[in-house]
């Protein structure tokens, strides 16, 4: 017979490492990760889906996660910015393309809908074919469902220019800042 | 801006699903891709007592395009039916209004068949339903049954399906020989809700010239409607035909209401606007089509 709850257990494994909590089942993901488990780098904003700053992965596709709720993740694979820079093996960290073109852009003002934006295009640049130089409609698409109201929004959609320039597989002939990426994100 | 309290069950059958649905009674809502019914829940403008999250319910996330036309599983995400290769060649205009669907990170989440019973007059598969003469099975207890569009759609935000039921999926018939598809929205930003969009069908004789013009609009009027644009071009040549004539015809037609983005004169012509642009595109198609 099907449980009827209004707490559930849930183990999500959050940008790599398994994680549980026991919430109730109304909690949003986008709060469970800030309240529950401290990740605070998702920012909420508008609470109903459009601003897009609570953008996270879930099993690598990019979600509203004010549009989630908790319990609907229990299994599954979440990465939120905190998890788009990769390990250098040497103790440190390497940031994602598209948050090293962000800081080189001044793709940011505020910050407040940064993690939002880095989370969209970083699955947005992945999901494309690297090899193919990017169109200003590809990059329209990717950041068109992201609001910031610092920007103009000139630097953020530069910034995805030179991220995909610089994701592009070495050997790609390219003319971005950026050059000589791996491809590897 | 959080849910109401309310009780939560996900079942992993279709039966099972109904089960709770009796059990829970009038308060329950069923949830799919949520990307409606959650901002509904958080703006407290719905709080139903349980939610029956659809979701680990087997066989419900296939597409099936036949000759007749594509069947949409309740959980094909917009994504899914917006990249199906097969589903887009039976019916163009799935995957030409699924483009228009919100944004991608909406389209990876949302379900097609969701937006259809959320009912919203601002929706584009709700519209497309409509201009396709499209319908959805209704799964009940006592068994499953086929609602038309006609039937389906009550009012904003309300169909005919009350109590223990599951929409599990919605049937678009196929685009007849010789026809021609095309969409188009105006939207304050790509992926908002269209203050005005359009979808259209133009069906051209065996001689190539129009015999079938029908259209339907999206955010105009308080349900999906119908409009048949044939009197203003039949039997005119389909490269050469008056769209502006039945563009004027469809602003006659339909009744929009204004609100906060758009005054309905503003409405009223943005129909006409759409109506000869995309008619004119879906013409070119038909006449490509009637060749192949």
């Amino acid at each position: 017979m099907t449980s009827v709850d209004t707490e559930r257990s849930i183990t999500v494994t959050v940008n790599g490492v398994p994680r549980e909590a026991t919430l109730p089942v109304r909690r949003l993901l986008s709060d469970a990760l800030r309240h529950d488990l401290g990740l605070t780098g998702t920012h909420v904003g508008c609470e109903h889906g459009v601003c897009g700053a609570c953008t996270v992965l879930v099993d690598g596709q990019p979600m509203r996660s004010c549009l989630v709720l908790a319990v609907q993740v229990d299994g599954a694979s979440v990465t939120t910015v905190e998890g788009l820079a990769r390990d250098d093996h040497q103790g440190g960290q390497v940031l994602h393309p598209v948050q090293e073109t962000f800081r080189e852009c001044h793709a940011l003002q505020c910050g407040f809908c940064t993690p939002g934006f880095l989370v969209t295009i970083a699955a947005g640049l992945e999901a494309r074919d690297k090899a193919a130089e990017i169109t200003e409609e590809e990059v329209d698409e990717i950041v068109g469902g992201n609001l910031c109201r610092c920007t103009g929004y000139a630097n953020i959609k530069k910034a995805v220019r030179h991220a995909a320039a610089a994701m592009r597989p070495t050997g790609a002939d390219h003319t971005g800042h950026f050059g000589g990426g791996d491809g590897a994100w | 801006m959080k849910p109401a309290p309310f009780r939560y069950a996900d079942p992993g059958s279709l039966d099972e699903a109904l089960d709770v649905l009796v059990a829970e009674g009038a308060g329950a809502k069923v949830l799919a891709g949520g990307q409606s019914l959650i901002p509904l829940l958080s703006m407290r403008l719905a709080a139903p007592a349980t939610l029956v999250d659809i979701n680990r319910v087997p066989d419900l996330d296939t597409v099936e395009a036949t000759g007749d036309g594509v069947r949409v599983g309740a959980l094909v995400r917009h994504v899914g039916l917006l990249h199906d290769a097969a589903a887009a060649r039976v019916q163009p205009l799935l995957a030409r209004a699924t483009a228009n669907v919100a944004h991608p990170a909406i389209r990876n989440r949302g379900t097609t068949v969701g937006s259809i019973a959320h009912a919203d007059p601002s929706g584009e598969m709700t519209a497309v339903l409509a201009l396709t003469g499209g319908s959805v099975t209704v799964a009940t207890p006592s068994g499953r049954s086929t609602v038309g569009w006609r039937d389906l759609f009550v009012g904003p935000l309300e169909t005919s399906v009350h109590g223990p039921a599951i929409v599990v999926d919605a049937f678009f018939p196929a685009l007849p020989p010789r026809s021609g598809t095309a969409f188009a929205e105006i939207s304050r930003r790509k992926g908002d809700y269209a203050v005005c969009g359009a979808g259209v069908v133009v069906t051209l004789s065996e001689n190539g010239t129009v015999s079938a013009v029908r259209a339907s609009y999206l955010s105009v009027g308080l349900v999906p409607e119908v409009y048949d644009l044939t009197d203003a071009v039949n039997g005119q040549a389909a490269d050469s035909a008056d769209w502006a004539a039945a563009g004027e015809l469809a602003r006659t037609l339909v009744d929009p209401d204004g609100d906060l983005h758009a005054s309905a004169d503003y409405r009223r012509l943005l129909v006409g606007v759409l109506t000869e642009r995309t008619l004119a595109e879906a013409a070119a198609e038909a006449v490509l089509r009637s060749a192949a």
